[in-house]
């Protein structure tokens, strides 16, 4: 055995592309499956949750302005940098209390998920857009949009659940602040340091650490984010999350009974889409 | 020498409005339990008929109605005779378009030329439309084999009484799920003359349930817990509430709400099309449209002259008689809108805008309101901010498309646009950054059943129409 020290990771957000701690300057403690100390994560404020939701907002023109061929040829980046970062992954996931082949299993579902993703930024449109025959002299076509900020909190699941909740957000355009597992929050940070290394631009997704109770109710009632993802919410709090989420109207996906290694479909990605129909008069 | 129009109204004698009206349920016109009310002319204010209120007890009795049709008729019945009675029930709407059409302007107080050309033929459309939905809906998009949701609680406004009452019921019926709708207190004639179309057609008792009523009718309905699925056309202040009230339910919800298109008029625009396009986007059904262009947006310079011919296209408006063949604008839907709208431009006026109309006699008796113009205003004016639901329009400027887009969007609304240019490129340009669920380009209040219409942002959730309209009704 080596005589060494290990230099241990500080686990901080992701906020705008850059890794702050928390503006409140707490943080808490994550343990492993026996109890034991393996890092203080940030624990996130509710204006580090604001802050959050200003960095998506200024990230989304950028993203949903991009082509969607670009879209998915960095999002099949991030696939390249995790497949590389796997064995950390890996050992993350064995904290939780899984077995080593569980994990593997994990990553590499994980990854083949991303990929899965990202080959469908440019096929979103032609599946979900539509030309329309009209009853008059008009070319009529809907096509699928972005619907914004997309506020995520994602499920205790902490790799293969976020990235099934993360990717599909913003495959099409949406800029993301996700929630990570309060349990296990680990591999969302690492994941953060994967997207950061990617060529994905800053604030297209933050991420915090932190109590799921404190901050998701900021940002339900958040005026500035147009949906939120309740997967990783209780039954218990959807209520009174989706009440605070009318005061925009914003798109609610509720949480189900998931198993995160099931073919996952499409509705995740829909459930982020505005159909906008445009008409034109055709004549000489 | 001035050639004056002769007087061309529309017979009344295709109507038969009863003296009371109870709640359609289970097939039957039964009593309603509540305190009636009346539904009068907006043209002229004569009692046109006694409506029922529906009570908790009436609302329950028809969701059991709709629930007992699902389970035992409409649920099991194969799409393909499904299909054929929403067929039926749009040819008997083609058969009794006349009747429709008069009833409607006459509840309404829209122009006999709208309802007639407009509101009762896309009502028939949109049942033939999803007519042929109904055995293809494997097809969709949404899964092999999509199931319905169960009993629909549908709530509609008064603008569009039996376009929205087809928007809602024909996708409904369609993907197998049975409805309770509420129409509109002020304009519920049509919707009753719907259930005897109803009955005409054989449709099984149950599928299709009428519940009048105020506010609170609808409140009950779209609480009761027996409903799975939500939709609602009106405000997005009573959409805030009901998206409130469904919080923790499980309820499927769609909300088509308010609006406050900008309607962009480039430098290149062909004028006259666009001064037709302006005025059919604001003054079309007295402006009573939640995708209403209300906010012009012209480039500065052609602002002078485009002001100046739609002025004199105003001008020529013909504001009156609904039944009249001839009438442009009719009467504004109700007294309580009327105070609304001459609130909000008194508003307009106190914060300096410049307001003008036409010089136009309104009659004497009745709800109107000259169509309306307000130049010298800016974004933070309450007329540009707020949503008016008038023949009101707030005339802004803009410099470079980058500014059009910015102020378009400047709302929390999402419904429509409009965009007039003669260049396709600068028109996609301008479509592609615009944050509406409808565009029109060179064309403005186009609907069609194949075409999905609903909003971003604050006008609401999910599409009506086309193949998209079809989830809101089925278990995806």
């Amino acid at each position: 055995m080596s005589d060494r020290l290990a230099v241990r990771k500080t686990y901080k957000l992701f906020i705008g592309g850059a890794f702050p701690r928390s503006e409140s300057g707490r943080s808490y403690v994550v343990t492993d499956a026996k109890g034991r100390f393996v890092a203080n994560a940030s624990h996130a404020s509710r204006k580090d949750a604001r802050d959050a939701v200003t960095a998506a907002r200024k990230a989304f023109g950028g993203w949903s302005g991009r082509t969607a061929y670009n879209r998915g040829q960095i999002l099949y980046r991030v696939a390249e940098v995790l497949e590389g970062r796997a064995a950390q992954f890996v050992d993350e996931l064995r904290q939780t209390g899984v077995t080593k082949p569980q994990a593997v299993a994990q990553v590499d579902a994980a990854i083949d998920r991303w990929v899965w993703y990202a080959g469908w930024a440019d096929k979103l449109a032609a599946v979900a857009g539509s030309a329309n025959p009209v009853s008059g002299p008009f070319f009529n076509f809907s096509t699928p949009e972005p619907t914004g900020v997309v506020a995520v909190v994602a499920p205790d699941s902490p790799l293969l659940g976020l990235v099934s909740v993360v990717a599909p957000a913003i495959v099409s355009g949406n800029t993301a602040v996700v929630v990570a597992s309060e349990p296990a929050p680990l591999p969302a940070v690492t994941l953060a340091e994967v997207l950061a290394t990617s060529d994905l631009p800053g604030g297209v997704v933050n991420i915090l650490t932190g109590r799921r109770a404190e901050l998701a109710p900021w940002l339900a009632s958040h005026m500035d984010v147009n949906a939120l993802d309740l997967a990783g919410v209780g039954a218990d709090a959807v209520a009174a999350l989706e009440e605070a989420a009318a005061g925009n109207l914003k798109r609610v996906v509720r949480p189900g009974d998931i198993d995160w290694a099931d073919e996952p479909g499409t509705a995740r990605m829909t459930a982020f889409l505005e159909t906008k129909t445009v008409w034109h008069p055709v004549g000489v | 020498m001035v050639f004056e129009y002769a007087p061309a109204p529309e017979s009344r004698d295709v109507v038969d409005i009863r003296a009371s009206y109870g709640l359609f349920i289970g097939g039957e016109f039964t009593d309603g339990h509540g305190d009636p009310f009346k539904s009068i002319n907006p043209a002229d204010e004569t009692v046109l008929a006694e409506i029922a209120t529906a009570n908790a007890a009436d609302v329950d009795r028809a969701v059991k109605a709709a629930r007992t049709a699902f389970d035992k008729v409409w649920g099991p019945m194969p799409g393909r005779e499904r299909a054929k009675y929403l067929y039926r029930i749009a040819r008997i709407l083609q058969e009794r378009a006349r009747e429709l059409a008069v009833l409607e302007s006459i509840d309404n107080g829209k122009p006999i030329r709208e309802s007639r050309d407009v509101d009762v033929p896309l009502a028939a459309a949109h049942f033939f439309y999803h007519a042929g939905w109904a055995d293809k809906l494997g097809h969709a998009g949404f899964g092999a084999d999509p199931r319905p949701i169960g009993v629909a609680g549908q709530v509609i406004p008064w603008n569009f009484p039996l376009l929205m009452l087809a928007w809602k019921i024909a996708p409904a019926l369609a993907c197998g799920n049975t409805v309770v709708l509420k129409p509109a207190e002020t304009t519920p004639l049509t919707a009753l003359l719907f259930a005897d179309i109803c009955r005409q057609a054989d449709l099984p008792p149950g599928v299709v349930n009428i519940v009048t009523g105020a506010g609170d009718t609808g409140r009950l309905l779209v609480e009761h817990e027996g409903v799975g699925k939500v939709a609602f056309t009106g405000s997005t202040e009573v959409g805030r509430l009901i998206a409130r009230s469904a919080a923790g339910t499980g309820k499927k919800l769609t909300l088509e709400l308010g609006g406050k298109a900008a309607n962009i008029v480039y430098d290149d625009a062909p004028l006259d099309q666009a001064v037709e396009g302006i005025v059919n986007g604001i003054f079309f059904n007295q402006g009573h449209v939640c995708c209403a262009g209300s906010r012009l947006l012209v480039q500065e310079t052609i602002a002078d002259e485009l002001l100046d011919r739609l002025k004199a296209r105003m001008a020529t408006l013909r504001i009156g008689d609904p039944l009249d063949k001839n009438t442009d604008v009719g009467a504004i839907n109700s007294a309580e809108q009327l105070e609304r709208i001459r609130a909000l431009a008194a508003v307009g006026e106190q914060e300096g805008a410049e307001r003008w109309s036409p010089p136009c006699e309104l009659p004497e008796r009745g709800f109107w309101f000259a169509p309306t113009v307000f130049t010298g205003v800016s974004q933070s004016h309450r007329v540009v901010q707020e949503e008016i639901f008038g023949p009101v329009l707030s005339a802004l400027t803009f410099r470079t498309p980058d500014e059009a887009v910015a102020k378009a969007n400047n709302t929390p609304y999402g419904l429509s646009a409009g965009i007039w240019t003669e260049k396709g490129s600068r028109m996609l340009w301008t479509a592609e950054r615009l944050r509406a669920g409808v565009v029109w380009a060179n064309t403005f209040n186009k609907f069609d059943p194949a075409s999905p219409f609903g909003g971003y942002k604050e006008s609401g959730f999910g599409r009506e129409g086309g193949r998209h309209g079809l989830e809101a009704y089925l278990d995806v």
